[in-house]
């Protein structure tokens, strides 16, 4: 019962609407965007595809099942937090890096964008697990 | 520094997202679940020992000052508090390793039960009183799907109630926050407590004081809102209720006395009047619905709820020694109550059934088994020479020297209805002559049920013993209690 239309575009926005989440993700450190808002586009992308064709392609999609990305999620939430404990100050402190780079300017790597993939891999695995369950149903 | 006091909610965080990363493997998730809660039992200890030598301790999450970052603080009461639920987590989960059928196990028992360890641990460290509604949203959420989890129509109508009730006092608790904070402007315990002190318009405290005491009240299960408990209780399955009877309803008390401590304490004798009255209800409540039931585990979620009014007991008299005899009641409960629980698990798998005229026997058949019960029963009821006597004997002590003499006699009364209540468990469980069994029914039981009974058993004996220690303890804990400014001062210099 889906329809062709439907369909083809789905197949053109599901690539557009992930990488605009991890762009989204990437802004989240200093710009507004972020983890939570970037797994809800890239959860509505695979809900695109669980409507739009079946849920089973949706599922094969996401390579690994909604709890791992969930687990996945929490762990590294954890261990971003944990950076901070190791450095000597209080859970969740943030850390960063600032690594030159070749071409003149500096790339900030630090914990507050662990964390917010942190959130984005929750966020994709807890709202996929739930749209693709009731799908199922 | 500042690690100790984090742990107790790391370490069940990081094994829920391990046990979810083996979502497909039931037996990694075990053995996980198994080592992360002795690892919390260990960290349980050393902050508890932390406390009691260096005094009170807390940090500041993520290094933002206070009041605008979140604060964990842990005071005596608090660090007692993680440790008791190290005790019953490392209980639990082996003797629902031992326990479980494999479709829960298979089924995200194991994340969900370090879920609400954390939920519970969050919520006694927690110095920020957002940050406690939001500890009790992840144990109202963890606790909802455990108790609904793989269920067949009795345990979904115990959630539904479960969960219905619980919302309501969340939604009436976080518009307490809310208005609190349009009050005071600020949402950390400590500096709430400093600003309340001289607040402009005490009625409007007041009246949000009892928009914390309905709140509360619900979740600890305190007349007249503690219907949904003995509702839902006896519908998971024995583990799931014996972690629930524990730790769930204490932690509405404890955030009870930490409020009513450490927040709102300018206008002690119209609210603790109003605490003695509600105590004293919940007692009689409990017990006299205790006494029409005849299935094991709805009678112990009957006394579950007049226990509590012994807890707000001491609160209400709001003197060191009640305190005292408050913390010390609560550490004994969790103990004797869980204990109960989980033998009327064994009973139920020797018994073939929860059903107390159906059982019967059990003492000739598994004597071991009526020791086991006799130990936490007569503890509860408040015998010598268990722990439950002497957190009794503080309580009816303080409430003698306070002059309020009739919730002594109530206290009193009530203890007598409770051996009451434990004996007619005795005779019909262990002493009657056994019934015609059902032939499916087991004759043993693995290693790691009778152990995690018989270690809580033995606790509550050990306390007893060890009441001394025990005493100073609470003692200690009810002091700071009573005297905020020092759980304020350890926070304005709190580690960043």
């Amino acid at each position: 019962m889906t329809s062709g239309i439907l369909r083809t575009t789905s197949r053109l926005l599901k690539p557009l609407l992930l990488i605009f989440s991890i762009i989204v993700l990437l802004r989240g450190p200093n710009a507004p965007g972020g983890g939570f808002v970037g797994g809800l586009l890239a959860a509505a992308a695979f809900a695109l595809q669980a409507i739009s064709t079946d849920v089973a392609s949706a599922r094969r999609g996401l390579h690994v099942s909604p709890q791992v990305l969930m687990g996945a999620g929490l762990a590294l939430a954890t261990l971003s937090g944990t950076v901070g404990l190791l450095a000597g100050r209080p859970f969740l402190t943030a850390q960063s890096v600032a690594i030159a780079l070749p071409w003149g300017g500096e790339l900030r790597l630090g914990t507050a964008l662990a964390f917010d993939a942190s959130v984005y891999l929750v966020v994709l695995g807890a709202v996929a697990l739930i749209i693709l369950t009731l799908a199922e149903e | 520094m500042g690690v100790l006091l984090t742990l107790p909610i790391l370490i069940p965080l990081f094994t829920a997202a391990l046990c979810l990363l083996a979502w497909r493997w039931w037996r990694v998730q075990r053995v996980l679940g198994l080592v992360s809660a002795f690892a919390l039992l260990c960290a349980a200890a050393a902050l508890l020992y932390r406390v009691r030598t260096e005094g009170i301790q807390a940090v500041q999450i993520g290094a933002w000052p206070a009041p605008y970052g979140i604060s964990l603080v842990a005071d005596l009461f608090s660090a007692m508090m993680v440790m008791i639920t190290g005790i019953l987590g490392a209980a639990v989960a082996v003797y629902s390793a031992g326990s479980l059928d494999k479709a829960r196990q298979s089924f995200g028992y194991y994340p969900l039960y370090h879920v609400l360890l954390m939920g519970v641990c969050g919520a006694f460290l927690t110095g920020d009183i957002f940050n406690l509604y939001v500890w009790f949203e992840v144990m109202l959420m963890a606790s909802f799907v455990l108790l609904a989890l793989g269920g067949g129509q009795g345990q979904i109508e115990g959630a539904l109630k479960y969960v219905t009730l619980n919302l309501m006092a969340s939604s009436v608790f976080l518009a307490a926050v809310g208005l609190l904070y349009s009050v005071a402007g600020t949402l950390n315990m400590a500096d709430l407590a400093r600003k309340l002190r001289h607040a402009p318009e005490p009625g409007i405290v007041t009246v949000l004081a009892m928009l914390f005491l309905v709140a509360f009240g619900t979740k600890a299960a305190t007349f007249p809102l503690f219907f949904w408990l003995p509702a839902s209780y006896h519908t998971p399955p024995v583990a799931v209720s014996a972690i629930f009877a524990g730790l769930l309803t204490k932690v509405g008390v404890y955030a009870l006395i930490r409020v009513f401590t450490l927040i709102f304490v300018r206008d002690d004798v119209y609210v603790h009047t109003l605490i003695l009255v509600i105590a004293g209800l919940t007692m009689v409540t409990g017990v006299l619905g205790a006494i029409a039931q005849n299935e094991f585990r709805r009678l112990l979620s009957f006394h579950i709820v007049s226990q509590i009014g012994y807890m707000i007991m001491g609160l209400a008299l709001f003197t060191p020694l009640g305190l005292a005899g408050s913390v010390l009641f609560i550490i004994h409960n969790i103990l004797a109550k869980s204990n109960l629980f989980l033998v009327s698990g064994l009973a139920q798998r020797f018994g073939g059934t929860f059903d107390l005229k159906k059982l019967g026997g059990l003492y000739e058949e598994h004597p071991a088994l009526a020791v086991l019960f006799l130990v936490p029963a007569l503890s509860l009821a408040g015998l010598p020479p268990f722990v439950g006597f002497f957190a009794k004997l503080l309580l009816i002590k303080a409430g003698l020297e306070a002059g309020s003499y009739v919730i002594v006699a109530v206290a009193l009364g009530v203890s007598l209805l409770t051996l009451f209540s434990m004996m007619k468990i005795w005779t019909e469980v262990f002493w009657k002559p056994a019934p015609q069994r059902h032939p499916a029914v087991r004759r043993r039981a693995g290693a790691g049920l009778w152990a995690s009974t018989a270690s809580l058993a033995a606790l509550t004996l050990a306390l007893g013993i060890a009441a001394g220690p025990a005493f100073d303890l609470s003692r200690d804990a009810a002091a700071q209690l009573v005297n905020p400014q020092s759980y304020i001062d350890a926070v304005s210099r709190a580690h960043r």
